[in-house]
């Protein structure tokens, strides 16, 4: 009746585990009674849950990735604390926390976090920076948005019930199949990695559609702003490299349910099949990960800059090639596989050429701070602290694109310092600038600069201290995820990085308080006119936060940087803006109900409760059909009401 | 919506919204992160004063003539990357300390572009990508680890199976075996076959060799040079399972006189590795002491792989891998001057 | 086909469907990509076991063959009624459809079950493993394709031939035409070399 599940799958037999679930528990238990207590249940549903709004939608899935964030930090001052202390000695987490310490942290800081802050900040920013009113498939957007949070939630499931993968992020096989790991730890991965991925794949597919479909007049290719180009080169990217992970997954799966010989041992499976799948979508993935961020740097320096970005054009084509060539390189990620060294140095020139793009990127924000005015605000910190510390990172990328270097260094700490130096300077300092920025269109109050640069600093000084000593522990070889070691030279190095992710959670502590002190100013802070930035493109048009609709009449484009043009030309800007009736389409519980439902189908999958995996799947596809026969889900948006939405002042949602 | 504002002064924020003041980070004199950043700096420095030697540092110290090599490589490629890297810092602190708004540089050029410079800006780079993609080719073909070493000395064949959570180390011209301890002879060059008998391991001899998977029913090869006395560790880098923090063994590099001596003392164990020992070592186990076998079963190697692929598909996979230049099955498993053996 | 969505008032959120429709094709046309490499790979994985010669059976791919393609046959006369606006034609012709399609299920399955009753099933090596799974996601999606087919039948008969229906209409005919692509690839990369090697 419960297949697999029985009382032994509760965290009892460990404190270390019972810790963390209890923590967890309590943490969610603490939102319930908080939302209880607002009495905000319906106005949640209504408004929020409900919502096929691409606003909302964007920011619940930065509101995810944000609580990820949280569990996924937990994950890594959990390990350096171990790490520092554990030399000859157990330190205090055996093996089996460590080791899924170390899974879950890579899985939820990947999937969870860095995905859906790319997708909630390509939710709220594109359809108005490219003067639409809403994403070309409303619905399918709720339903990626639920689907991905349902695979969050197996994640954090696995805490209280059951235990996760111990293979790493990337689940390498055979350790990854049923022989070697028989527990449900992989099957949670897998499915929460299925699950998410297939939101995923449908945000891609909408986001693509909709830059190519729904622009507004005169906006041509070549003059949508640099986001809105990230966004699609990053589209494009998911389209193509997430069928791969969905399949390599499913195999993995087969293998491991239906006793299938893909990646097993022996019975004619071939371990390297995988590790070629999975890469051939981990490259782009990093891509993906990292080209919105590029396209947030963008905004911001000319913004901050006010002036033009220099090479739009470079910038733009910089861009698909990085988008292309990703799917180029996958191979630097086993150079150690033993492929041979025709293979292994194509790979390694095509990395090298990969760098290229990236090195002008760089150059040219930098050149569009020449000749500029620059104002160094909250999101122009995270901008140059990108700048200066990605470089590093870029640098000893190139240096692992080497083959026989590479054999030196790869699965030691240097790797781990590497991709931490592209991922965290690189993408999260960019979306918690894109944070910043935005905020006071999504709210109507901009967020304390105060809390702002102390979070800022924390971040920066903690990063250098967390992660500069990896780079000189795998020049001393130690490999990464260890759960102890034997080399007292290697402590010193440790601790300093572990005072680093202290310092970099006081960074987070410095973030809440911003957010904190952020509602309690919110009046001080408001932002009246839209545009709180004097900034260059058009979603500082509409009100902060925007009318459900965006915009009451259709903006026609003029020039890149269509802000600073009407500017410009203040006489005739908004003149030839196109009246058209408003119909915006109703709110919906079927994407809510499916991707719930489609955490259950995985939660059942992975407890082997067929009955409810069966039922979870007749449920779904009966919303879908059910969903299909409705043509009829949009809500005209009558004058009168338009109107009150043009006067309205600019309060944040939260009543002010 | 947004404020119809006439053109005025670019360099004023909004009058409507009250814009935070613009205010760099204050100098670093009196700046608590800065300071921090500098003790930082100072403790590093310290620390890496403290201790250089090989043992610690064995990727900067290295032996032999491959690892070295690989060393060089690192260097190089390190300071043609500084050409690409520097100008970004110098580029940066410039432009800050320029047009930053407070310094009100009537240089103000809100619309500026250039084709030349944008030029520069993908020419650069390119030529020094370029430069280390050469150094790419030559250097991966120079250092592959199937390259057999020539030497006037012997070579010594050492078959390595990976196994939970230790490592097997066979020797099949000696006909010994030993567990968790490598010990080779100055001065020769060794060529191991490497293959696993569990998940998948990696095998790697920091200060003597790059690293290579360790994967069943597959072989890999590795082969190095020493040049020095010297005790080094060695590691399985790919997460293997609980034991995986202790799979670590000493590797003694010794002079021929003490290699045969080691030799004599491994041969006077009571142990031998026949079949039914071997499937009692191979059960998990952790921390395992050196363990020495006075004979092994002779191709208890090419058994393993088989287990895992059938004895006509070892062998059948083996014409058919013309790509990897008909040898035994592995990724890529040849030799450029000679047609080998196994 | 363009006739039947670009009438008086082409409507931009049923065109936007379309293209998005094509996008998800080529995801799915990856997806079949990634397992046609896999299949590749994994031909020698026999573990001493069956062999595609031992397994494949050309008559009844070839009985498989001529259904799919002959369904492909009778949705495009599907989309003829559809164009001249014959809700019977259009009804008629799905119905056809979905009989052959269900036939070319029907047949196998019964290889699929053939194949696991004489120890020749996914789990017994590599290959069989890559072949259950290729053929298999290309058969879970035509079996899609007829639910689909079933959800239109109910679809046209409440509401007719509405722009919204005929859109819908178009996108399970993309789908179907690309299932048959993807199968004349399976016969040519599967079967045809399995059953001469």
């Amino acid at each position: 009746m419960l297949g697999k599940l029985n009382y032994d799958a509760l965290p009892f037999y460990s404190p270390v585990a019972l810790g963390g679930a209890l923590g967890e528990v309590g943490a969610a238990v603490l939102v319930l009674a908080v939302i209880t207590w607002l009495g905000a249940w319906k106005y949640l549903w209504k408004e929020w849950l409900t919502s096929v709004d691409h606003k909302r939608i964007g920011i619940m899935y930065i509101v995810l990735a944000l609580v990820m964030l949280l569990r996924g930090f937990a994950d890594a001052i959990l390990m350096r604390t171990q790490q520092a202390i554990a030399v000859d000695g157990e330190g205090y987490l055996p093996p089996d926390h460590f080791d899924q310490i170390f899974s879950a942290h890579g899985t939820i800081m990947i999937f969870f976090m860095a995905m859906p802050f790319l997708s909630g900040l390509m939710n709220f920013v594109v359809p108005q920076q490219i003067g639409t009113r809403d994403v070309a498939f409303p619905f399918l957007n709720s339903v990626g948005l639920w689907l991905t949070a349902s695979g969050a939630g197996l994640v954090l499931a696995s805490l209280v019930i059951g235990k996760f993968s111990t293979a790493g992020w990337t689940a390498y096989p055979p350790y990854s199949g049923i022989e070697y790991s028989p527990y449900v730890g992989v099957d949670y991965w897998l499915w929460s990695v299925i699950l998410s991925g297939i939101g995923t794949t449908m945000t891609g597919i909408n986001f693509v559609v909709t830059i190519f479909k729904n622009r507004a007049p005169g906006m041509t290719l070549m003059r949508m702003p640099l986001f809105t180009w990230t966004a699609l080169v990053t589209s494009v990217l998911i389209c193509f490299a997430f069928p791969a992970v969905t399949v390599v997954g499913v195999q993995l799966m087969l293998d491991r349910y239906l006793g299938m010989h893909f990646f097993t041992n022996g019975g004619g499976g071939n371990m390297m099949m995988y590790i070629n799948l999975i890469w051939i979508w981990g490259h782009p993935e990093v891509y993906i990960l990292i080209l919105p961020a590029f396209g947030i740097f963008s905004e911001i320096v000319a913004t901050f800059s006010r002036k033009r970005l220099f090479g739009y054009d470079s910038l733009v084509y910089a861009t698909a090639v990085i988008g292309l060539l990703s799917f180029t390189v996958w191979l630097h990620h086993f150079f150690t596989m033993g492929s041979g060294a025709d293979v292994n140095a194509f790979f390694g020139i095509t990395t090298m050429i990969i760098a290229v793009p990236t090195g002008v990127k760089i150059y040219d924000w930098l050149l569009t701070m020449y000749g500029g005015r620059i104002t160094i605000a909250t999101p122009m910190l995270w901008t140059l602290g990108f700048i200066f510390t990605f470089v590093i990172g870029g640098m000893t990328g190139v240096l692992l694109a080497i083959p026989p270097v590479d054999y030196l260094m790869h699965n030691t700490t240097f790797l781990i310092a590497h991709f931490h130096n592209m991922l965290i300077p690189g993408a999260l300092f960019g979306y918690l600038a894109g944070y910043t920025y935005w905020f006071p269109k999504a709210f109507g109050f901009r967020l304390d600069e105060t809390w702002g640069k102390r979070a800022f600093w924390c971040w920066l000084i903690g990063f250098y201290l967390a992660f500069m000593p990896l780079y000189a522990l795998g020049f001393m070889g130690m490999p990464r995820r260890m759960e102890h070691y034997d080399m007292a030279a290697w402590q010193p190095w440790l601790v300093v990085a572990c005072v680093g992710a202290f310092l970099i959670a006081a960074g987070i502590g410095c973030l809440i308080m911003q957010l904190v002190v952020s509602i309690r100013k919110r009046e001080v802070l408001a932002d009246t006119t839209g545009d709180p930035w004097d900034a260059r493109t058009l979603e500082w048009t509409t009100s902060s936060p925007p009318a459900p609709y965006n915009f009451a009449k259709i903006p026609v484009v003029h020039d890149r940087d269509e802000l600073t043009w009407r500017k410009a030309h203040p006489d005739i800007a908004g003149k030839d803006d196109i009246a058209t009736p408003i119909a915006m389409p109703e709110n919906t519980g079927a994407g809510v109900v499916i991707g719930i439902t489609g955490g259950i189908f995985g939660f059942a999958m992975i407890w082997w409760i067929w009955w409810l995996a069966i039922l979870a799947f007749l449920v779904i596809l009966g919303t879908l059909i059910a969903r299909s026969f409705n043509d009829d889900d949009e809500l005209p948006v009558p004058d009168a009401a338009v109107a009150l939405e043009e006067t309205r002042g600019s309060g944040p949602l939260l009543g002010y | 919506m947004w404020a119809r504002r006439v053109a005025s002064s670019p360099a004023k924020p909004s009058r409507d919204t009250p814009m935070p003041r613009p205010r760099l980070p204050r100098r670093p004199e009196s700046d608590l992160p800065s300071r921090i950043l500098r003790a930082g700096l100072v403790a590093g420095i310290a620390l890496l004063a403290a201790g250089c030697s090989a043992e610690d540092w064995p990727v900067f110290l290295p032996d032999g003539p491959i690892a070295a090599e690989e060393k060089e490589l690192l260097i190089t490629a390190f300071g043609l990357m500084l050409l690409v890297v520097v100008p970004v810092y110098l580029l940066g602190l410039f432009v800050l300390l320029r047009y930053r708004a407070s310094v009100n540089n009537p240089d103000y050029r809100p619309d500026w572009e250039s084709n030349k410079v944008d030029a520069v800006v993908w020419l650069g780079p390119a030529v020094i990508v370029v430069a280390i993609g050469t150094i790419v080719w030559e250097y991966t073909h120079r250092l592959d680890p199937y390259k057999p070493i020539p030497s006037e000395n012997p070579t010594i064949r050492v078959e390595a199976i990976a196994q939970d959570w230790k490592w097997l180390f066979v020797y099949p011209d000696e006909d010994v075996a030993v567990v968790n301890e490598l010990v080779i002879p100055v001065g020769h060059p060794v060529s191991f076959r490497i293959t696993s008998d569990t998940v998948m391991n990696s095998f790697y001899l920091p200060g003597l060799a790059g690293q290579i998977f360790a994967m069943a029913g597959m072989q890999t090869r590795l082969n190095l040079q020493t040049e020095k006395v010297e005790e080094y560790i060695g590691r399985n880098t790919q997460y293997s399972g609980d034991g995986f923090s202790d799979q670590q063994f000493p590797v003694k590099v010794v002079s021929p006189q003490d290699y045969d001596a080691w030799l004599d003392t491994v041969r006077q164990s009571a142990k031998t590795l026949d079949a039914p020992t071997y499937a009692e070592l191979a059960k998990p186990s952790e921390k395992v002491p050196a363990t020495y076998y006075a004979s092994a079963e002779s191709g208890l190697f090419d058994s393993i792989i088989e287990k895992y692929v059938g004895k006509d598909a070892y062998h059948n996979r083996a014409q058919l891998n013309e790509f990897a230049g008909d040898y035994i099955c592995g990724p890529s498993d040849r030799t450029d001057s000679t047609k080998g053996t196994l | 086909m363009t006739d039947a969505t670009a009438h008086r008032h082409p409507d931009p959120a049923l065109e936007a469907r379309d293209f998005g429709f094509w996008v998800y094709l080529m995801s799915d046309a990856i997806i079949f990509a990634l397992l046609f490499a896999t299949y590749v790979t994994l031909l020698g994985g026999t573990d001493g076991g069956p062999t595609p010669h031992d397994v494949f059976d050309l008559d009844r791919a070839f009985a498989e063959t001529m259904l799919l393609l002959a369904s492909s046959v009778t949705f495009g006369m599907a989309t003829v009624s559809m164009v001249a606006k014959s809700k019977g034609g259009v009804l008629a012709w799905l119905a056809i459809t979905f009989v052959l399609g269900a036939g070319f299920i029907f047949l196998e399955i019964s290889e699929f079950t053939g194949m696991i009753a004489e120890g020749a099933g996914p789990d017994r090596s590599g290959f069989l493993s890559a072949f259950f799974t290729l053929v298999g996601t290309h058969g879970l999606h035509v079996s899609a394709g007829l639910v689909w087919i079933l959800v239109m039948l109910a679809q046209i008969s409440v509401k007719g031939l509405n722009p919204a229906v005929t859109s819908r209409l178009f996108r399970l005919g993309l789908f179907w035409h690309f299932l048959d692509i993807v199968w004349i690839g399976i016969f040519s990369v599967v079967y045809l070399p399995g059953v001469m090697s």
